[in-house]
């Protein structure tokens, strides 16, 4: 038990619900409210600006759209991070992931003579494993050798953002590309179809949101999920009851690949239609995807709900660059800060924290 | 106050936990220059004697007298200020800092350059006492035994009078264990006291000037070691008293299920653990494997669980080796049943179905029937009288031996051709012994073969029907339990055969 002024905190490490809803929205409080001294050193009144945004990205469907746009490839790897976190398997190189499977795309796209349907589907496989087997490098390296995954997976993005531009400056450079760095455009058999009126490439939607559902069901309900639970939980009692903790584990890592590797197919066929920078593919999605799977507290249905706000905060940013005359990654600051706040948070889940102004001693 | 004949006393102290009572009205007299033995098997209560000690907490009841006053510890830092310094079983080093670095960790030292004149001191104490290590280099470049080197050393720069080493050789080759007993030997001559506690009953009478003996908190006595034996040891050690007696049918033997030939294994560090043993177990009787822990039991049941492999010699369940796929069913209990036989996040339900979660009728295709796992874990809580009786509570929450309880549910369950227990009621109160010890001894009755491993000599005479004694890596008796004699099995135990 420990005491802070009036405050009372005593360990209960059987957090409820309501306490880890409580505690996730004070530090998205708490990360708002630190953003808008950076409101304040742009000289835009915080209020304001939030009611501007508000507005524009909420109230305005143009706006909600570009949110729902920037949701997809968040949702698809959260799903995949809430798979990877369950089974501590610390992915941060979604975004290298999704590079790949944008690779592997614009490979079938530019190059493999397919009709309308079965090119797209290719493409979608060939991003799935392309990111998978770029994900199940790491995990090979942690489970034979103990290498530690934040590392080689965080660095692997930059080996990643590096192929990305030796294609489009080399081999892959288009002819009419004049002088850019950037593929020719892929066929029409190879673009996603777009809700009309938005850009929202709803395949990919659909595809995100059937993934959501599926890896909920999986969790719950299936023999492999299962297994994905006890190795998570206890990978020692696992081994001694001779489960496949080694199959389990790569499984999962080839899952979580895969699915940011479709994230990577939907923003080339359905966003720029094209391979260009990696940093124009992905506004760090992989990265951002993080905070979708810890908001979501491992539930891959509540990272439906973490997955669209995360892409309001993106969408938010056109709102801050239009207009508010705001640079566009500010949204990294949003991105940060309420990351910062909800793992500082963290430890709050496990105290009951009760009003109990102190008295005489007795 | 006069000069206090003792340099520590203890005054029927008591520290009782929920459940057990760790140590019970214990009184012991320590003078300056003296090395005393605690001796005792797990679970006896010389851990938490230490820890009262060393002021981690408080004792329930009685007084800890030092130099004349009665003390309350309150903290660690209380018992270094007083001159009492503990030497801990897995050395407290912070790994990526030199030696010297982690000594002034521990010293009232300047702010800046901390380390500045410590050098001199280090040399000095190292000269001393034969310690060989380079106060530069890094602690993880550091043996086990240099670190425990580090550790004395630090306690005796902050001063300590009374030493106390919690298990000091278990880390230790024999050669750095001389060169240690040498050590303390020169500590004791300069008029310092040396609480060295052990399980092993040789060393205990090579470096002790008197041991005190513990036995299930209590202690049993205390002898100068000039007059003790390695027999009277042993046997003050695992008591004379039976406590419990089991009734149990005669056991009708069939044929071998279990079977080990000269068996050779290393152990985590790769030194020789199994040194060529030998054992049959048959269906229907249950095998007691009694002996003084770290003789190779842990690697034992590791071989006939299948999560090691042999060095050489033979290992076979049913003529299947035990870390095949094809083996048969294994029901293991085993010794760190939290961490090792449950999912602490997962219901009892799931817990329940581990090994046969994937088999109908509780799976379906790739999908669990979870109505049917409910049902089966409904019907076990309500046979095996786990508390709380609900199916969708997290494993966590269960006490002890309810915990164990569930294991035996899971493990007992479809009929294992053998059963491995490790001190299946170490830590648990007389109702849950008595239903664990009926579980196993119904299974056996029933046709299993029962491979029965405990420290709790009591354990291993009531439940077995035949003994065997572990001793160094080898088998050093049998006997048949109704025959058996507790004075031969204890000097079994201790190494002595006739």
């Amino acid at each position: 038990m420990k005491r802070v002024g009036p405050l009372v905190f005593e360990k209960d490490l059987n957090a409820p619900s309501a306490r880890v809803a409580a505690i996730s929205l004070l530090a998205l409080l708490l990360a708002f409210s630190a953003a808008a001294l950076v409101f304040l050193a742009y000289g835009v009144n915080p209020a304001q600006a939030y009611r501007t945004i508000f507005i524009e990205t909420m109230l305005s469907p143009s706006g909600f759209a570009e949110g729902v746009r920037r949701a997809i490839p968040l949702l698809l790897i959260g799903v995949g991070l809430v798979l990877a976190f369950r089974v501590q398997f610390w992915n941060i190189g979604a975004e290298g992931q999704l590079l790949l499977g944008a690779v592997a795309a614009a490979g079938v796209a530019l190059f493999v003579p397919l009709g309308a349907p079965f090119k797209l589907l290719l493409m979608f496989a060939a991003g799935f494993v392309a990111g998978g087997l770029w994900a199940a490098l790491p995990v090979l390296l942690k489970l034979l050798l103990g290498v530690n995954d934040v590392l080689t997976t965080l660095m692997l993005n930059y080996v990643a953002v590096y192929l990305v531009g030796w294609l489009i400056h080399g081999p892959w450079r288009g002819k009419s590309a004049l002088g850019f760095a950037y593929s020719d455009k892929f066929p029409a058999a190879a673009t996603l179809p777009l809700i009309p009126g938005t850009y929202v490439h709803w395949p990919t939607l659909l595809l995100a949101l059937l993934a959501a559902l599926g890896v909920w069901v999986v969790l719950a309900r299936s023999g492999w999920g299962y297994l994905l639970r006890v190795v998570g939980d206890n990978p020692e009692a696992a081994s001694y009851a001779r489960l496949p903790v080694f199959a389990t584990v790569l499984s999962v890592g080839l899952a979580a690949g895969g699915l940011a590797g479709f994230a990577g197919v939907g923003e080339v066929a359905g966003v720029h239609g094209r391979l260009l920078d990696a940093y124009q593919i992905s506004l760090g999605y992989g990265y951002t995807a993080i905070i979708v799977a810890w908001l979501a507290r491992g539930n891959p249905l509540l990272a439906v709900a973490t997955a669209l706000f995360m892409g309001l905060v993106f969408a938010s940013g056109d709102v801050m660059k239009i207009s508010l005359q705001m640079p566009f990654r500010v949204t990294d600051v949003f991105n940060g800060l309420i990351l910062f706040f909800l793992i500082s948070t963290e430890r709050l889940l496990y105290y009951r924290v009760r009003w109990r102004p102190r008295r005489e001693r007795d | 106050m006069t000069e206090a004949k003792h340099l520590l006393s203890l005054k029927n102290v008591t520290k009782r936990f929920p459940g057990v009572v760790a140590v019970d009205r214990m009184s012991l007299e320590l003078p300056g220059g003296e090395v005393h033995a605690l001796l005792g098997e797990n679970g006896a209560g010389k851990t938490t004697l230490v820890n009262m000690l060393y002021g981690f907490y408080p004792p329930d009841e009685g007084e800890i007298i030092w130099r004349g006053e009665v003390r309350r510890l309150r903290s660690p830092q209380e018992a270094i200020r007083l001159g009492i310094g503990l030497v801990p079983q897995h050395p407290l080093l912070v790994r990526a800092h030199t030696v010297l670095e982690n000594l002034a960790l521990g010293m009232p030292s300047a702010f800046f350059f901390p380390t500045r004149g410590l050098e001199r001191r280090i040399a000095r104490l190292v000269e001393r006492y034969g310690f060989r290590f380079d106060p530069n280099a890094y602690v993880w470049q550091l043996s086990e035994g240099e670190k425990q080197r580090v550790e004395i050393v630090r306690a005796l720069l902050q001063g300590a009078k009374l030493l106390i080493l919690d298990e000091p050789t278990s880390v230790l080759t024999p050669q750095e264990a001389s060169e240690l007993f040498k050590a303390l030997e020169h500590m004791r001559n300069e008029g310092k006291t040396v609480v060295f506690i052990s399980h092993k009953l040789e060393e205990v009478l090579a470096v002790a000037d008197r041991i005190s003996v513990l036995r299930k908190g209590r202690l049993v006595g205390t002898i100068t070691a000039a007059q003790a034996s390695k027999e009277q040891l042993a046997r003050m050690m695992v008591g004379r008293e039976v406590n419990f007696q089991r009734s149990k049918p005669p056991a009708r033997t069939g044929r071998i299920v279990l079977e080990l030939h000269n068996a050779r294994a290393k152990n985590d560090r790769g030194l020789p653990a199994l040194k060529g043993l030998s054992l049959e177990l048959r269906q229907g009787e249950i095998l007691g494997i009694a002996g003084v822990a770290g003789n190779g039991q842990r690697e034992l049941v590791e071989i006939v669980t299948g999560a090691r492999r042999l060095e050489s010699g033979r290992a076979t369940i049913n003529g299947i080796p035990p870390h095949s796929p094809r083996r048969p069913r294994i029901g293991h209990v085993p010794e760190d049943r939290r961490r090792q036989g449950i999912v602490p996040n997962l219901s009892l339900a799931e817990n329940l179905v581990l090994h046969d979660y994937y088999k109908p009728p509780f799976s379906r295709g790739p999908l669990l029937n979870y109505r049917e796992i409910y049902t089966f874990a409904a019907a076990q809580i309500k046979r095996y009288h786990i508390e709380p009786p609900a199916p969708t509570a997290p494993a966590r929450l269960l006490s002890g031996g309810n915990l164990q309880k569930l294991i035996l549910a899971r493990e007992l369950y479809g009929r294992p051709a053998l059963i491995v227990a490790v001190h299946p009621t170490y830590g648990l109160d007389v109702s849950a012994t008595e239903m664990v010890h009926d579980l196993l001894i119904k299974s056996s009755r029933e046709g299993a073969a029962v491979l029965l491993v405990s420290e709790d000599l009591d354990e291993v005479m009531a439940l077995s029907d035949r003994i065997a004694v572990i001793f160094d890596g080898g088998i050093v008796g049998e006997a048949a339990a109704h025959k058996a004699d507790r004075g031969r099995i204890a000097m079994w135990m201790a190494g002595v055969v006739s």
